[in-house]
């Protein structure tokens, strides 16, 4: 075991070196820059340009650039903001809990929605359950996020207004309360695809774990179907889920751009883009690497947890 | 003899699928209702029931017919079959793939699909007919008064429980004991099916016992309740010979310890012979014959039967006579083969080496078959794989017409793919869905430069050669039964002219007749070619019959090499000695006289 996580640990910063390079270097490669919004202002010289690339350390060679900010990454220095010059790990902060609270509750809804809607598919499978849930699911995956975001605020805000329209919050008030009714719109939405996901893997390993000889022989010694179902099927279903789920957590924090976008959440989806369209590459590459660590924790946590559910691997 | 389009394995699958969505079209809250109430009445115990059948009849079929749903190959799985299971006795039942004696066996535990139900007749179990039962009935007699066990002990526990958890389940599920009790109980079981060291047994899981273990943890669980009746469906098919012999031995004992009685599925009269005390002989969902064991084996009155026990094939004392006017050059000479498996890294100490192939050396002349002999594990099949350069050896070398082709690289080595061919296993995995017949033939040799014209003319051929129409070469492998899809692997490989085939396991997975048939079209084939194979198999009896000369491999190493007559007249490794005692069926008394095989064998006595 200790083996195993050894040799992840040094594939996965093996990983995060490359994938910092191709992000700085395609960051850095593309047309405009940071100091491309000030070619029009009148009030800026050349000089004044050539002043603050200097100040910035945008006047260096690419690679040194890179190293220098590889090394200071080492440090624990991710950076400041070149839009307000804030530390780039504050302004994370400042979003992350507004993503994990969507992310999270949106997640958390679209497992549980999911795994039952699967297993229920999987036992009653052709039956009008099933196809409700098939078709349902096929267009949940099919029709843009947008678009049912759009569609919730017409109806839900404009026609019944029984939620907010966007933002996390009302200014002023801040309760608990307030926050859960601003929540409640995007992240249903938000999980109306998670869960077509969720559902139609669940239902496949389901019905794999059910076509098992051993639930055959569960059978055979007469167990009753219900815990044939707890105790043999799900349990063995669940186990190719957690590799998925493993998949999803980076997305839980580091956010949804669209859903964020329709409804103005203040996540770490409208960072990213904000960032980016203001060429506040220091930003940028924080989100990268944040997110790229999350992928690799993603797939070692599914890792470790099948191995300690999955007696085979556990003691193997 | 054709085989039906859907395999066993399929239909178990379907009847598994089908008969899940059966149980759910059931409400919830009533089953709950029912089974309170049946434990106020008091569960149906089998000794509770009166006997309406004749004495000592504990199980009796009478006239039982299952439907089929529309638009499968026949309208009933079983049609009209009676037979009645005696108290403490061992009744076989033995048919081909497509006989229904999985049907048969599924409806007496009342877990037939809905789309396949029992569309008339009457099982009598202790005399009261389970035919009609409700669900919840059924479910409280499987497992106590009829327990079952299968072929696949691989697949059959769940991975995810120990296996002390899963023969409890067997009580809890009955309501029976209390945990301690059951605990108890589940490890004095682990004694009796002969698994050491119990204690410990009861908190492994599945994945670290072998199969013949597992086997023996399915038959802990069918024992738990001491039901009146074990039905084995073909439990000892996937496990090797020794351990095949261990298993029935043990069937054998607690069914006498016990006065147990057996229902006992198989396709092998060696098996049949091994333990039966009674017969059913079972052809496309009809009972063709039955009888006492003796009986049906000796004196088989019907047709079917006589093929079918001729086709069973007998280690024959006597050597292959071998073909007149060969040269006795040398083929395919292999000198100190290894082959070591590494998993794992070296670096974090998780390192695993398994030494496959170890020291391996043999010499197979023009027109002879070598067989290569051994049990699962025993490096057979990576010694087939190194022969073909599909995998690298470690050392050694392999002199192919004086060549060695071992340090070649696979572009030096294309050129004389074509000459050593390979034969596979599975004749549904192995030729590719989606191609027709004529294009799995021609695409190899067009590879290798061959005119198409004169690659199709040459295909039609080996087809009508293979004992296949002309017409095949359209056709898509669906479209024919397994015996008839070798038939067309057989012709693939034989398209490029080989000097050398490689058969690995190539009949094993054919029932017996069809089995015989292509034994004996290789005979011919080697005959009229004077090909030289080599026949990869863990079956003494088939190697007994189409090979020159027999390598019995053990643990990577050839423990002994010879003709059939040494290997199972006089063998000299103790390894050989126990692996032919442990064949099913080959003592003298239980072996008819004229089971031989084929024209080309002396009329050998059989061992």
């Amino acid at each position: 075991m200790s083996g195993f996580l050894l040799s992840r640990l040094s594939q996965s910063i093996v990983l995060l070196v490359i994938v910092s390079i191709i992000g700085f270097t395609v960051l850095n490669l593309m047309p405009g820059g940071p100091l491309a919004q000030f070619g029009l202002d009148p009030g800026m010289t050349q000089k004044d340009v050539e002043r603050l690339a200097a100040q910035l350390g945008l006047n260096r060679p690419l690679w040194i650039q890179y190293l220098d900010w590889a090394w200071r990454l080492l440090q624990g220095d991710w950076g400041h903001s070149f839009r307000d010059g804030s530390a780039v790990l504050t302004v994370i902060g400042r979003h992350l809990s507004a993503t994990l609270l969507l992310m999270g509750t949106s997640t958390a809804l679209a497992i549980a929605a999911g795994t039952w809607i699967g297993i229920r598919g999987a036992t009653h499978r052709y039956s009008l359950f099933d196809y409700c849930a098939t078709v349902g699911a096929m267009v949940a995956l099919s029709v843009p996020t947008f678009w049912f975001g759009l569609v919730g605020i017409y109806i839900f805000t404009l026609k019944l207004g029984w939620v907010p329209a966007g933002n996390m919050y009302t200014i002023g008030d801040g309760s608990v309360l307030d926050y859960l009714h601003h929540l409640i719109l995007p992240s249903l939405v938000l999980s109306l695809v998670h869960v077509a996901i969720w559902s139609r893997y669940m239902r496949t390993a389901t019905l794999d774990a059910l076509s098992q000889d051993f639930v055959k022989t569960a059978r055979a010694k007469g167990v009753s179907e219900r815990r044939i179902l707890l105790k043999h099927v799900v349990g063995n279903a669940l186990l190719p889920m957690i590799t998925l789920a493993g998949m999803q957590l980076p997305s839980i924090l580091t956010g949804a751009l669209v859903t964020e976008t329709v409804f103005t959440w203040p996540g770490m989806g409208r960072l990213f883009l904000d960032s980016l369209g203001y060429s506040d590459y220091p930003v940028v590459m924080g989100l990268l690497i944040f997110s790229a660590v999350l992928v690799v924790l993603g797939n070692l946590i599914a890792d470790i947890v099948i191995a300690i559910v999955d007696p085979r691997i556990r003691l193997a | 003899m054709s085989q039906p389009p859907m395999r066993e394995g399929q239909v178990e699958r379907r009847i598994v699928e089908l008969s899940k969505e059966r149980r759910h079209a059931k409400g919830r809250g009533r089953r709950r209702q029912e089974r309170t109430a049946l434990k106020g009445e008091g569960i149906l115990m089998a000794s509770d029931v009166q006997a309406a059948a004749p004495t000592g009849v504990v199980l009796s079929v009478r006239d039982l017919s299952v439907s089929l749903p529309e638009g499968m190959e026949r309208a009933y799985a079983v049609e009209n079959i009676s037979f009645d299971l005696k108290r403490g006795q061992i009744l076989c039942i033995i048919g081909e793939s497509g006989s229904g004696k999985s049907v048969t066996a599924n409806a007496i535990m009342g877990l037939l699909p809905k789309a396949i139900r029992v569309s008339s007749g009457a099982i009598h179990l202790d005399g009261t007919n389970i035919v009609g039962l409700s669900p919840d009935k059924l479910r409280s007699l499987r497992g106590r008064v009829v327990s079952m066990i299968f072929q696949d002990p691989l697949s059959a526990l769940n991975p995810l429980m120990t296996v002390g958890a899963q023969i409890e389940e067997v009580m809890a599920a009955h309501d029976v004991g209390t945990p301690a009790s059951r605990r108890s109980r589940a490890i004095d079981l682990l004694t009796e099916v002969g698994l050491p060291d119990p204690p410990l047994m009861y908190h492994q899981y599945p994945f670290r016992l072998s199969g013949g273990q597992r086997q023996r943890v399915m038959i802990a669980m069918a024992l738990a309740l001491e039901p009146a009746i074990l039905i084995a469906d073909e439990p000892t098919t996937a496990l090797d010979v020794t351990t095949q012999a261990q298993i029935l031995q043990l069937i054998r004992d607690i069914q006498r310890r016990k006065g147990m009685s057996v229902m006992f599925i198989t396709h092998d009269f060696g098996v049949v012979a091994e333990i039966a005390d009674y017969v059913v002989v079972m052809e496309k969902g009809h009972c063709v014959e039955q009888g006492s064991a003796e009986q049906v084996l000796k004196s088989p009155s019907h047709l079917y039967t006589r093929r079918l026990i001729a086709a069973v094939p007998h280690l024959t004392g006597k050597d292959r006579i071998p073909r007149e006017a060969s040269d006795r050059a040398s083929v395919l000479k292999a000198e100190g083969l290894v082959k070591t498996y590494r998993s794992g890294s070296a670096l974090f100490g998780t390192q695993r080496i398994v030494p496959a192939v170890n020291g391996v050396s043999f010499d197979i002349t023009s027109g002879r078959t070598l067989g290569v002999v051994g049990e699962s594990g025993s490096g057979k099949s990576s010694l087939g794989r190194l022969l073909i350069k599909l995998m690298e050896c470690d050392s050694g070398s392999i002199l192919f017409e004086g060549r060695d082709i071992a340090g070649l690289s696979e572009a030096e080595f294309r050129p004389l793919r074509p000459k050593i061919q390979m034969i596979f296993q599975d004749p549904f995995a192995s030729l590719n869905p989606r191609s027709t017949v004529g294009h799995i033939l021609t695409v190899g040799p067009v590879a290798h430069g061959m005119h198409y014209s004169e690659a199709a003319e040459r295909a039609r051929e080996l087809l009508s050669h293979v004992g296949l129409d002309a017409g095949a070469f359209d056709r898509y492998p669906h479209e024919f039964s397994g015996g008839q899809r070798q038939r067309i692997g057989i012709a693939r490989a034989l398209m490029f002219k080989p000097r050398l085939l490689i058969a690995d396991e190539a009949v094993s997975a054919l029932d017996v007749s069809i089995q015989a048939q292509i034994l004996k079209l290789l005979d011919q084939i080697q005959r009229e070619t004077g090909v030289s194979m080599i026949f990869i198999t863990h079956d003494l009896r088939v190697a007994s019959q189409i090979c020159d000369e027999i390598a019995v491999m053990h643990r990577g190493q050839i423990v002994e090499c010879g003709p059939p007559s040494q290997i199972f007249l006089d063998p000299k490794s103790s390894y050989t000695r126990e692996l032919v005692a442990a064949i099913p069926g080959e003592q003298p008394a239980s072996t008819p006289e004229h089971a031989d095989f084929g024209p080309h064998h002396n009329r050998g006595e059989t061992l």
